[in-house]
């Protein structure tokens, strides 16, 4: 009653503010709580949300161009693939280096792979001129080989692009091997002076530790040699100041001996190789497909392609996923939809038979849950093939002839089928949850008022089941269009989704890039789906019980 | 009233109906019963009784195992519910959710094939009827239970039934709500003119409301009766038991002189009865007495009546009566009401008193 109890913050027993005695004491609450439910939180963000997650960023993902061919990428910037030529001379040669490098990390036949995708052939390209482009790399360190022996030996190329303190540090750890392996450090401004070769030593470097070997000890590799010539050609005269004082000698007569050299042209040498490196198509795919992100996945998960004009539309005969999202959209719907009319009596039944009579037909609707996701497909196999029971069974009763026995299966028949066998529970039972809730005196209510059987169930039981439609069907829809296994097994090759493709891809084409699109369009959809009916019938109008 | 004997006046008629469910057992028991225009009749009894059975039957949810059930005259055994016109409030008030309220009334006028505005002037009619004639665009989730109920009975009298059928219309409200609600109902019935078939298992509401009252027990009418008569003269002992509060005392017919019984009582004492359900000396009979008949005031009673002695166990101050418990004739639950008069006697706890009461009060029924 008094005023100070206003005018100051009401306090606890204890004299502490009462707000914040009261949050302390449901940060508690919150903290048990959350401790409750963290292993289901943990578990469900290591296996469902990082997996989704994991497979948006692949889609669009496509650091492998720029990271294995980094050089050459760069040298590529200002070509145009409108003049119709590949590209000139130092393309080529930012080609050679970063090829040496990705085939001695063993890395440029997955590169290969990976833009075989987008232009088939690309693949033997890679993997044929990774072994030619090592020559290149051999012939120059024979050369540097023949002006200082030095150049064979790994220390003299450590002790040019390593920093001092790790050169010293590296020395250490490798003549006892004891304490953690020193991190490779670049010495200062070599990477300006001799930008070629450094890049390649680094690679080199993480390589060799990688495999827990000191850079300095291991064998040196051919590409240096190519790097440099190139580094000194382009700057006969580098930075002395960024040069180590022992080895600048050694630079200098380097640059000497390739400056006495008559020009070697690596594009003559490529092309050589192989006639591919001549062809704008190919450049055009490694230009496309440089930058870190690239939405290629979802054009060609949409059947669109990169051409000259910009982004075009894939000739008829590669065109598959359009008609593969269609199809199964369309075959998911009519699942749905014959779940729901099949499903919809079952269920009136459950809700308004007797107890006893209702829970045994319960459990003729749950048996199939008790089967075998396999077992009950195999199952269809054998009533539908020609050969099978339902044929017999027609021909037996002369409806059909001997030779004109029904195609049941390995078409979208058998997909339809099997899937609507394999959905009904989950359409039944939230049918079945719904209906429960709506009293029967609805219905005599009714009836009483005049309506006939039909109009009370049309104008008053059906409105008030509508919950349990949505809520079904949702579930069937969303079910059908991610099915995998029964396509497969009945569907032919008429039946199968567009699941079947993304599992091709993830599990024979190794295409995950691909499937990854493939799915986040499918995710998409169904976001998109949820989103229309919540606009259009409201999601508070879904009850699964 | 003689549209009570089954005659051709009867506007609805049970004729020896019979219902079983399981083959085995008899919910309703040869049923007799008419109705008369204009009636208001009450089917009251316990739970289990039959009077909801009979109910639906004359609804047309339930089909009579045997016999007849008539309306206006025709058998309506064969005439599926939404063809007998026939109005009904449920107990739950079955408005449908997915509908408002002017919908709800619209239902069983579109049904009907009628017009917009014919239509829409009977929903104003009906829901001004119920003094609810601003809450047609309402839902019924947005209203309370006693409006659910107007609406519900609006709903029923809106395609101008001639027959309406109630059952426990209002078990679902508060005291206060339910008792302006009965008052409402009757009034309605009454202005209309309708033919109203109520159920209730709420005596006091059966009393308040009906014209007539058919008590049912174990699938039978024990009596059907005006409310003051069915209150002051119940034909048999379950009737005076189940319907208001009733005192008993067991014992034997000594004497039956013409309107007077003299009965002996299992402790030896003598009282006066008017009999009812016995005829002749040496039967067992249960005597009944209404607890405010019973008079402690010998002035007040006739001369030459028979008395009781009785102990006073318990006054209980009501507030308008006083409620005194007794001991008599070896009975330990003897209740005396008695009006908060300011000349009343309040008994104390303990107090040898003699009781009595006029014989016609009394009824000596079957044991």
């Amino acid at each position: 009653m008094s005023d100070t109890t206003q005018a100051s913050p009401m306090k606890a027993a204890d004299g502490t503010p009462l707000k914040k005695s009261l949050t302390r004491a449901l940060r508690r609450q919150k903290l048990r709580a959350l401790a409750l439910i963290a292993p289901l939180l943990i578990f469900v963000l290591v296996t469902f949300i990082t997996p989704i997650a994991d497979m948006l960023f692949r889609s669009v993902e496509n650091q492998i161009v720029h990271d294995t061919l980094p050089n050459t990428v760069r040298a590529l910037r200002d070509w145009d693939p409108a003049s119709g030529e590949a590209p000139a001379e130092p393309v080529f040669r930012a080609l050679s280096v970063d090829l040496q490098v990705a085939t001695e990390l063993k890395q440029h036949t997955r590169l290969g792979t990976r833009l075989n995708y987008e232009n088939p052939g690309v693949s033997s390209l890679f993997r044929s001129s990774g072994r030619g482009a090592d020559k290149i790399g051999k012939d120059f360190q024979d050369r540097l080989a023949g002006i200082d022996p030095a150049w064979k030996e790994g220390e003299t190329w450590a002790a040019i692009f390593g920093s001092d303190e790790w050169l010293a540090a590296d020395a250490a750890w490798a003549a006892d091997k004891s304490g953690s392996q020193p991190a490779f450090r670049m010495r200062e401004g070599i990477d300006e002076a001799l930008p070629l070769a450094a890049h390649a030593f680094l690679m080199f470097a993480k390589d060799a530790e990688g495999a827990g070997k000191s850079p300095a000890t291991t064998k040196p590799w051919p590409v240096f040699s190519d790097a440099l010539a190139q580094d000194l050609e382009s700057n006969p005269n580098p930075d002395p100041a960024a040069l180590p004082a022992a080895e600048a000698p050694l630079i200098a007569a380097a640059s000497a001996a390739v400056a006495g050299v008559e020009p070697f042209s690596y594009r003559d040498a490529f092309l050589a190789m192989n006639k591919g490196w001549g062809e704008v198509g190919t450049w055009e795919t490694i230009q496309a497909y440089s930058s870190p992100y690239t939405a290629g996945y979802f054009l060609n998960a949409v059947d669109l392609e990169r051409s000259p004009d910009g982004i075009a539309v894939r000739p008829p005969e590669e065109r598959i996923y359009i008609k593969l999202f269609a199809r199964t959209m369309w075959m998911s719907l009519l699942i749905t939809v014959s779940c729901l009319v099949l499903g919809y009596p079952v269920a009136w039944l459950l809700a308004n038979l007797r107890a006893s009579t209702s829970n045994l037909l319960m459990i003729l609707v749950l048996l199939p849950f008790w089967t075998s996701l396999l077992v009950r497909t195999s199952a269809w196999k054998v009533l539908l093939q020609q050969q099978g029971v339902i044929n017999d069974i027609l021909v037996w009763l002369r409806l059909v002839d001997d030779a004109g026995r029904l195609v049941m299966i390995n078409n979208q028949t058998g997909t339809m089928i099997a899937m609507t066998h394999i959905l009904l529970p989950f359409m039944i039972l939230p049918l079945y949850s719904v209906m429960k809730t709506v009293p029967p005196t609805y219905l005599r209510a009714a009836k009483s008022l005049g309506a006939t059987p039909w109009t009370a169930f049309w104008r008053v039981y059906f409105p008030q089941s509508i919950p349990g439609i949505g809520a079904g069907s949702i579930l069937v829809f969303i079910l059908a269009i991610g099915y995998y296994i029964t396509p497969e097994l009945v569907g032919g090759t008429e039946g199968v989704f567009i699941s079947n493709r993304i599992a091709f891809h993830i599990s024979s084409s190794l295409n995950w890039g691909l499937a990854a699109a493939l799915g986040a369009i499918l995710l998409g959809v169904v976001l998109l789906l949820y989103y229309t009916y919540d606009k259009i019938v409201g999601i508070d109008n879904v009850k699964l019980g | 009233m003689d549209a009570r004997t089954g005659g051709d006046a009867a506007f609805v008629a049970f004729e020896h109906v019979q219902k079983s469910y399981d083959g085995e057992t008899l919910v309703v028991k040869d049923l007799n019963l008419s109705i008369a225009k204009g009636e208001f009749l009450t089917m009251l009894g316990p739970s289990g009784s039959g009077k909801t059975t009979c109910l639906m039957m004359l609804a047309g949810f339930e089909t009579a195992t045997h016999g007849e059930i008539k309306l206006n005259g025709r058998p309506i055994n064969r005439i599926p519910p939404h063809k007998r016109g026939i109005g009904m409030v449920f107990q739950n008030y079955a408005l449908f959710p997915h509908m408002t309220v002017a919908e709800n009334l619209a239902f069983p006028l579109e049904v009907r094939g009628m017009g917009k505005s014919e239509r829409e002037q009977k929903i104003k009619r009906a829901l001004d009827m119920v003094q609810m004639g601003k809450f047609g665009g309402r839902r019924p989730a947005q209203m309370s239970g006693g409006q659910q109920q107007r609406i519900a009975l609006a709903r029923a009298l809106v395609f101008e039934p001639e027959l309406v059928l109630m059952d426990e219309p209002l078990g679902a409200l508060d005291k206060q709500l339910r008792e302006h609600m009965q008052f409402e109902i009757t009034r309605l019935a009454h202005q209309l003119g309708i033919t109203t078939v109520y159920v209730t298992h709420d005596q006091t509401e059966a009393l308040t409301m009906s014209d007539n009252i058919a008590v049912f027990n174990d699938g039978r009418i024990q009596q059907l009766a005006p409310p003051a008569a069915l209150y002051e003269e119940p034909t048999n002992s379950f009737v005076a038991q189940f319907i208001g509060e009733n005192n008993t005392l067991l014992g034997t017919v000594q004497e039956i002189r013409s309107d007077v019984a003299v009965i002996r009582l299992d402790d030896g004492g003598l009282i006066d009865a008017k009999p009812v359900n016995v005829s002749r000396a040496g039967e067992r009979t249960r005597v009944s007495i209404r607890p405010e008949r019973v008079e402690f005031n010998k002035a007040r009673l006739q001369p030459g009546a028979h008395t009781l002695n009785a102990e006073v166990l318990e006054f209980i101050y009501m507030g308008d009566i006083f409620r005194t418990r007794l001991r008599v004739a070896g009975n330990d639950d003897f209740i005396v009401k008695t009006r908060n008069a300011p000349d009343q006697k309040r008994l104390q706890p303990g107090q040898q008193i003699e009781i009595g009461w006029l014989p016609s009060d009394c009824r000596a029924l079957d044991a």
